[in-house]
């Protein structure tokens, strides 16, 4: 396996503040590889759904750590692990269908989907009672940079 | 995230100003729920021209307001979406819903 040129990890508590810190730092931190301002809002969507998921359903009824481990490569992609130890998910196949959701009537159900349609690749491992791990990968097109 | 909001006559315009999560919606729409039901609306506009960011919880958001409005006898338009949020709103298949829509942003 290819090792990345740099990564990052950051222990977060599973306040709802911190949607908006996690994927800015994501953010940021891909800055390094001169993203477009599509791909750059791409990852934050992305992110932001992914660390929701954390906060909304992972840690319900409580407050637990949601750990970010972010990679990126030579070759243009970039990985992002979002990682909790909440409640799980039973049924993954379920909860990655478009518009199904538990969250009540204000939320969307389109968390998945939209990391599944931001992103180019998407895993999710879950176990009842043990917690959620998402990775979220993404291929920047390299550009040609101009050193004039 | 910050709502500016105006009315005339029947029309209620609700300018959203800054980022849309799950963490500023529930302010956002606090506010205008509170504003629509003190004035019932005929129509609701939802102005996404100041958002620099939102992710599906802006969806969830605009889902919340059609219904509203609906239970009102009222319509809801969104104006000024970004591209990212004309895809998200595809994929939520906003399309069968009535709502209105009215200038994109680039």
């Amino acid at each position: 396996m290819k090792k990345p040129i740099n990564e990052m990890r950051l222990v977060m508590p599973s306040c709802s503040s911190n949607e908006s810190f996690a994927r800015v730092a994501v953010a940021s931190f891909v800055a390094q590889l001169d993203p477009t301002i599509d791909e750059i809002t791409d990852i934050k969507t992305a992110v932001s759904e992914a660390v929701t998921n954390c906060i909304v359903h992972a840690y319900k009824d409580s407050i637990g750590n949601i750990y970010i481990h972010s990679k990126i490569f030579e070759d243009g992609k970039v990985s992002v692990k979002i990682r909790d130890t909440g409640c799980g998910i039973g049924d993954v196949k379920q909860a990655m269908e478009p518009l199904f959701t538990t969250g009540g009537e204000e939320r969307a159900g389109l968390g998945f989907a939209v990391m599944e349609s931001f992103m180019d690749k998407l895993k999710v491992r879950s176990t009842e009672g043990r917690g959620t791990t998402v990775i979220l990968e993404k291929y920047l097109i390299r550009r040609e940079r101009n050193d004039n | 995230m910050t709502v500016r909001i105006t009315t005339e006559g029947e029309e209620m315009k609700a300018l959203l100003v800054g980022e849309i999560d799950h963490h500023s919606a529930r302010e956002a729409r606090e506010r205008i729920d509170a504003q629509v039901e003190k004035t019932h609306p005929k129509l609701l506009i939802l102005d996404f021209a100041e958002i620099g960011f939102m992710d599906s919880s802006g969806i969830g958001l605009i889902m919340g307001r059609h219904r509203l409005m609906n239970e009102l006898g009222g319509t809801l338009r969104i104006e000024n979406t970004s591209r990212t949020v004309s895809r998200m709103i595809k994929m939520a298949g906003l399309g069968r819903l009535s709502i209105e829509t009215g200038g994109t942003k680039r």
